[in-house]
């Protein structure tokens, strides 16, 4: 148990000067922005003459020069203070904490939909390469591949919520219903079907191609022939041997694709009207609310880092040769 | 395929003229109904066939500019982090590690949140977003290429080194570049799309985002409006994905062959 966890550790001290980079990245987005925090603070309270600029600025250091500005901005990051944000008039970190579980929720449900069903459809397709369900299967894929997210987003709704009014339309549950416990958590889940399902089919159809493309490969390697000579056929054959091993190299995509995801969720959750980060960048950026964007920017990286060293110790864990090298 | 959509794209002027933004007939007309409108209109009368080839223009301008940059960047980098090595390659490598971290759409939205939605600031925000998988794969190139005899032959005759990297070595790195771009600028289109539709592109630029968007405020009673244009951004990512498996089936049957 000890080698996986020196693995975290070595990954972690790798992971700061990559923090570090990012951080400097925004703080010279921060600098670029026109107008600054006194700007800003002053136009929220109404404006101000040119002496309380002055003060203000001597008393928040902003009259110093670049390199105290960052020094004082990294030592503001340790302490957890991510800036004000004038569109909320409140604190960044508040503000974005908040709609932190809504994205993670959805994510964390698009990605297991794309992983599950990828994987399923893929195992279905890679178990007989080439044959007509292949084909149509992948066929398929590629098309809702090509889609944008957000219009995939508009025909979901279109046909389940206008057409057949299966499904809402938008929103993380219903306001002020007062439902609570498992009602709440049903209806969260029906709002929560369409969304899900815009974000998460277009990895899907990734990882079902992955997924098939692996198997195929292995179908001609070895150890596969040699379990076939010792008998083994059907179903024992697909899952156990096959599809076990197709399914790292989907594992690694799903660490690298988290990313992406977070990208896709902007517009998923502008689409449907989920308070999640994702909407609240959208939200930073049309309000002109630098320092609000630059937190779900840096909160976005810590997500991204962490979901891929939680991957990595999976990788770890399920692949013992995996760790004794060194780092990617 | 793509010979088609560009042939419309470059065309597009000629075979729709004038301002696509203009009000041509009355609104919320249905798609082949009126002869005039043959995809009909939209909510303020314009004509959607017209808007989308002008749209299509604007779409693969984007998109093929933003790639060209993002692989501009990527190769150059990748190319001298493989050939000088060393903690120039460490330093190169971590910059491309940290600008992965951050979700490229996002890092898109805050350039523009600091220069304000216009369409260089999309092409630079996508390519600042895309290069490091280019530059991953050229370093990987020229790791493996930096060996061969040919490099040492051309440091003997006396050339510098970064006039090997660019000169010698470089060329022919490039193969598995070829269809990476074609992946980019599949991407490109998506995410292009996507900030229009969010109303952070260029407000004076028709596109196929800004249309679907558009479509949404008449969704239940108009829902081509939002859809036709999205069919456009469909077929026109299949064939970009199809151009360059194309293109790299046929380099590598030459490779093969050479």
């Amino acid at each position: 148990m000890a080698r996986p966890l020196r693995l975290v550790g070595r990954r972690l001290v790798g992971v700061v000067p990559v923090f570090m980079l990012v951080v400097v990245g925004a703080f010279l987005l921060l600098e670029a922005a026109p107008g600054d925090a006194v700007d800003a603070y002053l136009g929220g309270i109404g404006g101000g003459d040119a002496a309380q600029m002055a003060a203000l600025r001597a008393e928040w250091g902003l009259d110093r020069g670049p390199l105290p500005r960052l020094a004082a901005y990294v030592a503001a990051l340790l302490r957890l203070d991510l800036g004000w944000s004038t569109a909320f008039a409140r604190p960044v970190l508040a503000v974005v904490l908040e709609r932190l579980p809504n994205t993670l929720l959805l994510m964390g449900l698009a990605s297991g939909l794309a992983l599950a069903l990828g994987s399923a459809l893929g195992v279905v397709c890679g178990a007989r390469p080439g044959s007509v369900r292949d084909r149509v299967l992948s066929l398929a894929a590629i098309a809702i591949y090509a889609m944008p997210g957000f219009w995939l987003g508009l025909v979901l709704i279109v046909a389940f919520s206008v057409e057949l009014r299966w499904l809402p339309s938008g929103g993380m549950e219903t306001v002020a219903s007062g439902l609570r416990g498992w009602d709440r958590a049903v209806d969260v889940g029906r709002h929560m079907v369409l969304p899900v399902f815009a974000l998460g089919l277009v990895y899907m159809a990734l990882y079902l191609r992955l997924m098939r493309d692996g198997m195929a490969e292995l179908w001609a390697q070895d150890f596969v022939r040699a379990a076939r000579a010792r008998g083994m056929g059907g179903a024992r054959l697909v899952l156990r041997h096959v599809a076990r091993n197709a399914l790292l190299p989907v594992v690694t995509m799903l660490g690298l694709q988290s990313a992406a995801m977070l990208g896709g969720s902007v517009v998923i959750e502008s689409v449907f009207a989920i308070p999640g980060l994702g909407r609240l960048a959208a939200e930073a950026v049309a309000r002109r609310d630098t320092p609000l964007l630059l937190g779900v920017v840096l909160l976005s990286a810590v997500v991204v880092m962490t979901v891929n060293l939680v991957i990595d110790l999976a990788y770890a864990l399920l692949d013992p040769r995996v760790g004794s090298g060194t780092g990617g | 395929m793509l010979a088609v959509l560009l042939a419309v794209a470059l065309a597009a002027p000629l075979l729709a003229p004038g301002d696509p933004l203009a009000i041509k007939g009355d609104p919320l007309v249905a798609p082949f109904v009126q002869a005039a409108h043959p995809l009909g209109t939209d909510r303020l009368g314009r004509d959607v066939l017209a808007a989308l080839m002008h749209g299509a223009r604007t779409t693969l301008l984007v998109a093929v500019s933003a790639a060209a940059a993002a692989l501009g960047i990527g190769i150059t980098v990748g190319t001298v982090a493989g050939f000088l090595g060393g903690w120039v390659d460490e330093a190169l490598m971590r910059v491309a590690e940290a600008f992965q971290t951050v979700p490229a759409f996002l890092l898109t939205l805050a350039l523009i949140s600091v220069t304000g939605p216009r369409a260089a600031t999309i092409v630079l925000g996508i390519a600042v977003g895309a290069w490091m998988q280019p530059a991953r794969i050229t370093r990987a190139e020229i790791l493996s290429l930096r060996e061969r005899d040919f490099v040492a032959a051309a440091r003997v005759v006396g050339m510098r080194p970064l006039e090997i990297a660019f000169r010698e070595v470089l060329p022919n790195a490039l193969t598995p570049v070829v269809s990476l771009a074609a992946v980019i600028v599949a991407a490109a289109v998506l995410i292009e799309a996507a900030l229009s539709f969010l109303g952070f592109g260029d407000p004076n630029l028709v596109t196929w985002g800004s249309m679907i968007a558009e479509g949404r405020t008449v969704l239940r009673r108009a829902p081509y409006l939002s859809i036709i244009p999205g069919i456009g951004l469909v077929l026109t990512v299949l064939a970009v994905h199809l151009t360059g498996r194309g293109v790299a089936a046929a380099l590598r049957a030459r490779r093969v062959l050479a």
